[in-house]
């Protein structure tokens, strides 16, 4: 997707805050001669030109070499090369495949980066229990495909599923469009091993549908590697449905069609997907994919309906009637296979489309409670006005998770910063209606001042604890995730209020 | 900008709880101060669970009451010490429910108790768990600091998720106070169908029926019977009756109330009782003649004449826990699974993380935690 060029006075704070201290250069070679012996020559970068590719991940704005990049292929060298790295007090950030969206696999200049793409194999399928032992790197989607023959799947369908990692899914608790049906990742897994900053290995989870003791499988899920390496995964597989039916309505009004899916999930349906587009997305992703959507509605509402053929025949029906008494301007049924692939494709190419129509945009990623939808984008509109920056909403609507696109040109002087600005305010409305900052996309580098908006200083330090019982030294991850204290305070200080910086008449670089 | 968006239901429950929050947190200041260990209690209906310990009795019931719910949302918040009964009433006036099922074990059973010990009924393994529906938590940790994890939203990656690590903890994290949760529609219809079986058929017959794509709720095998639970639309179930097979139990519904209560004439032994959770694809247990089997293979009740520790390892190599569920008056050993030495350290960081004095429910799970 196209990235969000991030303001680099951000990036240096954080790098500065995130290195300790420069290891020397003769510790450094060291160590790569430690690391070789373990994974062997090839499997250790350190050549700059061979590292720029695991620079940033897919929040492209912000970019750092890490020292090196070690490629182990088994669960024994990653225990001996995080012994190693713990040893000499070098961090370690783990990447898997590089799709992240809020910069969680960013390179420490002075940090080993752990890259998992060796550790690709599914291990096992086990049909009768419909499980399957992966490795770390495996792909999302090769998960679907390698078990589809047994008519099951892995229900968690995040949109970059072609490339993205079950590893990286477990670090991020992803989701995907089906989510308010099948749950996400925390919901699809049932035990991790997991290789601790000082080499050890744990299981985590079980083959049954519980474990002794605390739930450290939900702690570990989407903890974004600041709590150990996961090594291994055991997903729950599902047996696909016989059917899956999609109904799109068109709105000349957007509150109504927020009440219309408040209408469905009250009426007793849970849809397998729900999801909103506003007039912006409509036609944009209309140009670009034509989809066949109504370019003058004010919103679309596309529902999808799946399980056996009579309940989908009994569900859509339902959800059609409940649409037209809600005041959809129109309704249409897909009638088969090929029309429900192309009501999706417009919805599925909404991020691309916009890019189209805008020389760079930013994707937030805030949750609300659904009910505050009309206020929301009411608010969001004004924002809009007052920022002189267009917005393009897309809406999980089912699960409340907003995705409101800043379109904004990174040649205009200010414009990226005002952008900024703007998502923080969308952000900070998110979370003063009872939401969240971030549904599914994380923390990561990119959150961290949203982060101080939604939790108070002593949550913050629960976090910490957290995290310094799985990694006393912080050496996984160091400064995702959970901003420290000082930095809150700093940027509470700066706390903007209606677009007003405090004094505004300071050079701002 | 101007904070004006919250809606009204949230503004007043966060009013009304001050009182009791309040003094609740000035007993906690009081026993961290003083290193006085505490043991929570809502009604106390789940009191035999875990280890006896000793502690000055905290009572949570009177932080009751739900906050907020609409139906719409599909998410409801109440207070820990709220009845069960009175949330399950609620839902069901706007056709909703708690989609994990949770056991009573007794008519005052609190929230708060179920979320602590994170109990989960027959509907388990097909809808999910008292975690997978826990969305936020707010709680006083054991220093008396009143903290809010999670939050009322489905999807929600901000920081740690804290409050599914405190589903199933005992209440050794933090004294619960207030819970979110995911709620689900209920079902258009539910419909019971019956088959004679014995143990060994039943395990295969309930591992093929999960393969389909059904709509199936529950799977039980006892005393020679193996029943399926189907909930959905009325052509759904109509058509799912066929691969089922069996005959409709007309007292079904009853079968699953007892079941989840433990009301069943099969519980009526007075022997300790065994919890094993193991994956569903276990084959009959040799040990435990004629079990019940709930979660369509995945959760067995047994009684045995084997020592714990052959129980503890015949769980273990089946690839789950056992747990003493419900111990007689001596029981002398564990009544958890042991946990490996890396995975007690981490508990037991954790644990002096959220309660540095050791005075939350002290020794209920280990005896360091």
């Amino acid at each position: 997707m196209v990235g969000y060029n991030g303001k680099a006075t951000i990036s240096r704070e954080l790098c500065a805050e995130m290195t300790p201290e420069k290891a020397e250069n003769r510790s450094n070679i060291k160590l790569t001669q430690e690391l070789r012996s373990i994974v062997g020559t090839d499997a250790v970068i350190t050549e700059e030109e061979a590292l720029r590719p695991f620079e940033c991940d897919g929040l492209t704005a912000y970019r750092e070499l890490p020292l090196m990049v070690v490629l182990p292929s088994t669960i024994e060298e990653v225990q001996r090369i995080m012994k190693a790295c713990s040893e000499n007090s070098v961090p370690v950030v783990t990447r898997g495949a590089g799709t992240g969206l809020s910069g969680g696999a960013l390179p420490l200049p002075d940090g080993v980066l752990l890259s998992l793409t060796r550790m690709s194999k599914i291990l096992e399928i086990n049909a009768p229990a419909r499980t399957a032992r992966l490795q770390p790197g495996v792909r999302n989607l090769a998960i679907s495909e390698a078990v589809r023959h047994l008519g099951l799947y892995y229900a968690p369908d995040p949109s970059s599923q072609i490339a993205c990692s079950i590893g990286g899914n477990v670090a991020e608790n992803s989701g995907g469009v089906h989510c308010l049906k099948y749950g996400l990742t925390v919901h699809n897994i049932l035990q991790l091993q997991v290789v601790t900053v000082d080499g050890e290995l744990l299981t985590v989870g079980g083959e049954a549908l519980d474990s002794p003791g605390y739930d450290l499988l939900a702690l570990m899920t989407g903890s974004e590697g600041m709590l150990g390496v996961v090594v291994e995964v055991l997903v729950k597989l599902l047996p696909i449905p016989p059917s899956a039916q999609v109904v799109m309505a068109s709105f000349d009004d957007i509150e109504r069609a927020g009440q219309s899916v408040a209408a469905i999930i009250g009426a007793g349906i849970l849809p397998a997907g729900l999801e909103m587009m506003d007039r912006y997305a409509i036609q944009a992703a209309e140009d670009f994919v034509h989809a066949g959507y109504p370019v003058d509605a004010a919103a679309i509402l596309l529902c999808e309906l799946d399980g056996t053929l009579e309940e989908v025949q009994d569900q859509i029906e339902k959800v059609d009637r409940i649409l037209r008494d809600q005041g959809a301007a129109d309704t249409w049924v897909a009638r088969d296979e090929q029309a429900r692939q192309r009501f999706w494709s417009g919805r599925k190419a909404a991020f691309p489309a916009v890019g189209r129509i805008s020389p760079d945009y930013y994707c937030i990623d805030g949750t609300i409670p659904r009910r505050e939808l009309g206020k929301v984008l009411i608010k969001i509109n004004e924002l809009s006005n007052q920022f002189k920056l267009r917005v393009a909403n897309v809406f999980h609507a089912g699960d409340g998770n907003l995705h409101p696109l800043i379109l904004y040109d990174a040649n205009k002087p200010g414009e990226l910063e005002q952008t900024e600005e703007l998502g923080n305010c969308i952000l900070e409305l998110c979370v003063e209606v009872g939401g969240t900052v971030t549904g599914e996309h994380g923390v990561g580098v990119e959150k961290l001042r949203p982060m101080c908006l939604q939790f108070e200083d002593a949550v913050l330090d629960h976090f910490h604890a957290v995290k310094a019982a799985w990694d006393p030294e912080t050496l996984l991850n160091p400064g995702k995730a959970v901003p420290t204290l000082a930095r809150c305070a700093e940027f509470n200080s700066m706390h903007v209020h209606g677009g007003n910086l405090p004094f505004s008449n300071l050079e701002r670089f | 900008m101007e904070a004006t968006c919250r809606s009204a239901i949230w503004r007043d429950s966060e009013l009304t709880g001050a009182d009791e929050t309040g003094q609740l947190v000035e007993t906690i200041e009081f026993a961290y101060g003083n290193s006085q260990p505490l043991r929570i209690r809502g009604s106390g209906s789940k009191f035999f669970f875990g280890h006896s310990i000793v502690g000055t009795v905290l009572d949570v019931s009177k932080h009751a009451g739900i906050l907020s719910y609409e139906s719409s949302e599909l998410v409801l918040t109440a207070r820990a010490g709220t009845k069960l009964s009175e949330i399950s009433e609620a839902l069901s006036e706007s056709g909703q429910m708690l989609g994990f099922e949770p056991p009573y074990f007794g008519k005052d059973a609190t929230l708060g108790g179920t979320i602590a010990c994170g109990f989960s009924g027959p509907r388990r393994p097909f809808a999910g768990s008292a975690r997978d529906f826990v969305l936020g938590i707010k709680c006083i940790n054991g220093k008396g600091e009143f903290l809010a994890f999670g939050g009322q939203v489905i999807k929600n990656v901000a920081g740690y998720d804290v409050s599914r690590l405190m589903v199933g903890a005992l209440g050794s994290l933090g004294v619960l106070c207030e819970i979110s949760l995911k709620v689900l529609p209920k079902f258009e219809l539910e419909m019971t169908r019956i088959r004679e079986m014995d143990e060994t058929g039943a395990c295969k017959e309930m591992v093929r029926l999960a393969g389909f794509s059904l709509p199936i709720s529950a799977m039980s095998y006892c005393q020679g019977l193996l029943r399926v639970r189907l909930s959905g639309t009325e052509n759904g179930i109509q058509a799912a009756q066929g691969v089922v097979g069996g005959e409709v139990d007309s007292s079904g519904e009853e079968y699953w109330l007892q079941l989840r209560e433990q009301q069943l004439r099969y519980f009526n032994r007075n022997q300790p009782l065994w919890r094993l959770s193991v994956p569903a694809t276990t084959p009959r247990l040799p040990f435990a003649d004629d079990c019940l089997i709930d979660w369509g293979g995945a959760l067995r009740w047994v009684y045995t004449d084997q020592p714990a520790d052959s129980v503890f390892m015949a769980a273990k190599q089946a690839g789950g826990h056992a747990t003493m569920f419900r111990p007689d008056a001596h029981w002398p050993t564990n009544r958890f699974s042991q946990l490996s030495d890396p995975v007690a350290g981490i508990h037991a960081r954790l644990k002096s993380a959220f309660d540095p004095a050791g005075i939350l429910n002290p020794g209920i799970m280990y005896a360091d935690v």
